[in-house]
Parts: C-alpha cells; structure tokens; sequence
C-alpha cells in the first residue's frame, strides 16, 4: 500500500491521536523552550530599550550594538557559537532533564530575540503619550514607578500584537535546536524518518506545530482584548469579557483567522 | 535684572494684609533664567506667594507663562536662579556654595507638596478616575488603600464627579476629565497648585463647571497659580496677577488695578485686545 499512496494516514493518525510519550516529551521541550526564551526575549528587549532611552551614552551604544549583532547574523549561527564556545551544564529535576544543548539553545534564542523585542518595547514606549510621563512625575513618581504603573501598561497595547506573533514564530524556530542536538519535536520527527523512511511523521509534527500556533493565536486574542478595555473606556462585565474572548474563537471558526 | 519693572520690588496694593509678618512664604522663585537653545525663554522672574493666595499669571502666548510654572516643579530645569516652594529649593540642592541638580528620588519628593494640572489633562487613560486619584497616594506616600479610596471618593465628590468614580477618562467629557485631574493632583496634599491653562483645551460649554471647581478652590484657600486667558477668572478669584511679557513679570497687582487702572502700555494693549 505504501508505495501507491502519498500521504500516509495511518502514521499521522496515529502520532496526533494517539502519540507516544516520546512525542510528548519532544512537545514538552518545545513549548518550555519556546516560553523561556521568549519571556527571557522579552526582558532583554525590556532592558535593552530603557538603555536605548537612557540619557546615559554608553547605554545607547551598547543597546545598538546589540542590537546590530544579533538582527544581523543567522539565528542558527548564534545557536552554534553560543553551543560551542562554552560549556553549559545539564540539569535534573527528578524525571525532567534539561540538556547543556537545551539551555545553550534557550539561551542563544533568548538573546537574539531580544534585539528583535527591543524595537517593538521601544515603539510601544514611543507611542504612549509624552504628557503621561509628565504627569506621574508631577504627582511624585520616579522614572521607574511611572514606567511600570503608568507608562509599560500603556505601552502593552502596542506592544502584545507584535509580541505574540513574535512569539508564534519562536515556537516554529526552536526546530533550529535540533540542528545541536535538542531532542524538540522536530528532532522527533526527523528521527523517526530515518529509521522508517516515512515522510509523513514531518506531516504529523506539522500537525502538532500548527495546534501550538492556534491555541496560541487564541490566548493572544483574549489578552487583546482585555487589554482594548481600558482604550475604548468601556466597563465591562465579566460575562461581556467571556463573550469579548469567545468572539475571535467564533471569527476564526468562520474563516476571519487570528 | 530691574528692568523688570514693577516686579517684585513694589508691594502690591492690596491685599497687604497677606504680606504682613509672619505670612508663610509657600513659594518663591527669584530671577529664573531659562533657555531652550538660543531661544531665552525666562529673563530673570521674581515671584513670592504666600499662603491661601490666589496668583493668576496672564499674558501673550510664548511670554513664559507655561515654562515659569513648569519650572517651579522641576518639569524643566531652570539654568539660574532659584526656585524654592515650602522652604525646599526645586530641583538642586546647595553643595559648598554650589548648586548641583538633586537626586532623582528628591525630585519626586520635592513634587508630592506642588500639584500640577496640565492643558491636556493627562490622565491615565487605563485607569478609572477614582484609580487615576488614588494612584500617587497609594503607590507614592504609602497611603492603606482604604484611606486613599476615602480621601479619593471625596475629592471626587468636591468637583462634582461623586458619580463617576468608575468611569474611565475615555468615557467623560473634557471638562470631566479636568475635575478628575484636579482631584488626583489635590489628593497629594499638596502646599501649592499649578494650573497650566486648565481650560484652554476644554469646549466653551464645559469651561465653567471647571472654573467653577477652581473658584471654589481658591475661596478654600488653596494657594495656587494660575496661568489663564480667562480674565473673568482672573478678576473674580485672584487675589493678585502678574502680567508676563518677553520672559519677563512687567506689572502686578490686584486685579482691580489691572482691569480697571494698568499702568503698563504693553499690559493695557494686551487687556483691550483680549478684553
């Protein structure tokens, strides 16, 4: 039968519904991996652009320099050099083990995520008012209490559109990983190709990814939403929040997308 | 600088009782030069309030009116000069004689006792107006939420808002929006409110109910400057008013003088325009 039919239903049904717990694991890593580095991204972006903002030179430079490095050289480059060059530890957390490859990894797409942040931190700082700044400073908050009470809440609502399709696309990145030696749900597949030579186990993670990136896209629009309260000055109740997230899930259904 | 006139050398004709002795001195600013660029913006500005008084500064746009009060707190930094409010200098501190800029902790401080309330409002748009009033309280002095969800319900109530204490910004008029503002600066306690033409940005229906809360303010007791181009206002509730030209205070005195006897030919050239 193989040899007559394209695509092999058997393997993809059996890996999306009925996967092993080596498939798990491989899905585990891929999602720990792909919320480390981009909350450990986000950070970096975070500190990155108030150094951008400082008034405080070598900030600046340093910022630009970083951000010149790592917008400018393969993300796979990075992975390596980062892999290579030191040695990492491996950690045990009784049956979890996170691999010196994995941390390496996290750590290299932390990095290079970061220089991608800090525009999208800064352009979301830039797009608050200049007037908000001088009024927390006029009621006595300091340049750090404003930015996280007044300012970043405000900035978020510029910032989470861009920041989750930052993120959908570091789910689908970590693949690179497998290139180091990350037992991720890439890996899983490719392993399994080599030894049966059955291309639909690339399918079957395809699958899997695309389930990540949906769940995902329904998480962010529920965030962006809740996060449009406060802009259009409406007061909603909870059962109008609950219908406020169910809508893009019904929009989506009817073919409007994430 | 004493081409400045009239200035603060002269004693203003009434209202003296103010400057008898022991008046409290809440803020005095004392030959304030200010520069952006090339562009000399504040030419040695001399000013003394006391407690409880009402100043209205008016004049031509682009005389200083703005800058001067953004400089009494620290919102721009003065080049020379000094600006004291409570008997704390603004913004520097003395070191061997020198003035050297403060810290940016004291500079905070130094903003909690001078409440500000801008053209535009400014808000915090993500925050309902009892929130945008307890905010500083509760997250600058420390004030247990309760007591600041007090004091906030109060204020709220002093300028008329009493029933929109959860409404966000977005869904109230400007002039609304202008009372709240006034509320989250007065919730700081403040020793002296800055009003930087509160009712400039505000369609003319609504300026009243806004002036009205900035009357009853004053009548309070409230000590605070006003920079404005409403003259009836100016008349009403000012115990005095000073007349700034070119960066500089050109007259002063209390508004029976301006408006029915000013001395100054730019001063009554600018009143017959706007009057």
């Amino acid at each position: 039968m193989h040899g007559l039919v394209a695509v092999d239903l058997h393997v993809i049904w059996q890996q999306v519904f009925h996967p092993d717990s080596i498939l798990f694991r491989t899905l585990w890593a891929t999602v720990y991996i792909s919320v480390a580095a981009q909350t450990a991204g986000v950070l970096l972006g975070l500190l990155a652009a108030l150094a951008r903002m400082s008034r405080f030179a070598p900030l600046r430079w340093m910022s630009g320099v970083y951000v010149w490095i790592f917008r400018g050289t393969p993300v796979l480059v990075q992975i390596f050099y980062v892999y290579f060059a030191f040695s990492w530890p491996t950690l045990r957390f009784g049956f979890w083990t996170i691999t010196d490859a994995a941390i390496a990894g996290t750590i290299a797409l932390s990095i290079n995520e970061g220089a991608y942040m800090r525009e999208i931190i800064r352009a979301g700082i830039d797009s608050v008012d200049k007037g908000q700044m001088e009024a927390a400073k006029s009621v006595g908050m300091t340049y750090g209490l404003a930015m996280r009470r007044i300012i970043l809440p405000q900035a978020a609502r510029v910032i989470v559109p861009p920041l989750g399709n930052e993120f959908n696309n570091m789910m689908k990145t970590t693949s690179l990983l497998f290139t180091i030696g990350v037992f991720e749900l890439f890996a899983f597949s490719q392993q399994n190709y080599s030894r049966y030579f059955i291309a639909d186990y690339f399918l079957a993670i395809a699958v899997w990814y695309l389930m990540l990136t949906t769940i995902w896209a329904f998480i962010q629009a529920y965030i962006e939403r809740r996060l449009a309260v406060s802009e259009r000055g409406d007061e909603l109740s909870f059962r109008e929040r609950l219908q406020a997230a169910w809508n893009p899930v019904t929009s989506w259904a009817r073919g409007g997308g994430g | 600088m004493s081409e400045s006139g009239l200035g603060s050398t002269e004693p203003p004709r009434s209202g003296a009782g103010m400057y008898g002795a022991g008046a409290e001195i809440v803020m005095r600013a004392e030959d304030v030069h200010k520069s952006f660029g090339r562009l000399h913006v504040l030419k040695g500005v001399s000013l003394e309030m006391t407690k409880g008084e009402t100043v209205c500064i008016i004049g031509p746009s682009g005389s200083g009116k703005t800058t001067f009060i953004r400089c009494i707190n620290h919102l721009e930094k003065i080049d020379s000069g000094r600006i004291e409010v409570n008997g704390h200098l603004i913004g520097y501190r003395e070191h061997n004689g020198k003035l050297v800029e403060d810290s940016e902790r004291s500079i905070a401080r130094q903003r909690t006792e001078i409440g500000m309330v801008f053209q535009r409002f400014n808000l915090f748009p993500h925050k309902t107006a009892l929130e945008n009033v307890i905010e500083a309280p509760v997250h600058v002095l420390r004030t247990p939420k309760e007591q600041a969800v007090g004091l906030g319900k109060a204020l709220l109530e002093r300028v008329g808002l009493a029933d929109k204490l959860d409404t966000y910004p977005g869904k109230l008029s400007g002039g609304q929006q202008q009372r709240v503002a006034i509320a989250r600066a007065l919730a700081m306690g403040p020793a002296l409110m800055l009003f930087d033409e509160a009712t400039s940005a505000l369609d003319p229906e609504t300026i009243g109910e806004v002036l009205a809360v900035m009357e009853e303010l004053a009548r309070a007791g409230t000590t605070m400057i006003v920079v404005t181009h409403e003259m009836g206002f100016a008349r009403q509730a000012a115990n005095r008013v000073v007349m700034m030209d070119d960066g500089q205070i050109i007259e002063e005195g209390p508004p029976e003088h301006f408006f029915e006897a000013p001395e100054h030919e730019r001063t009554k050239q600018f009143l017959s325009k706007i009057l």
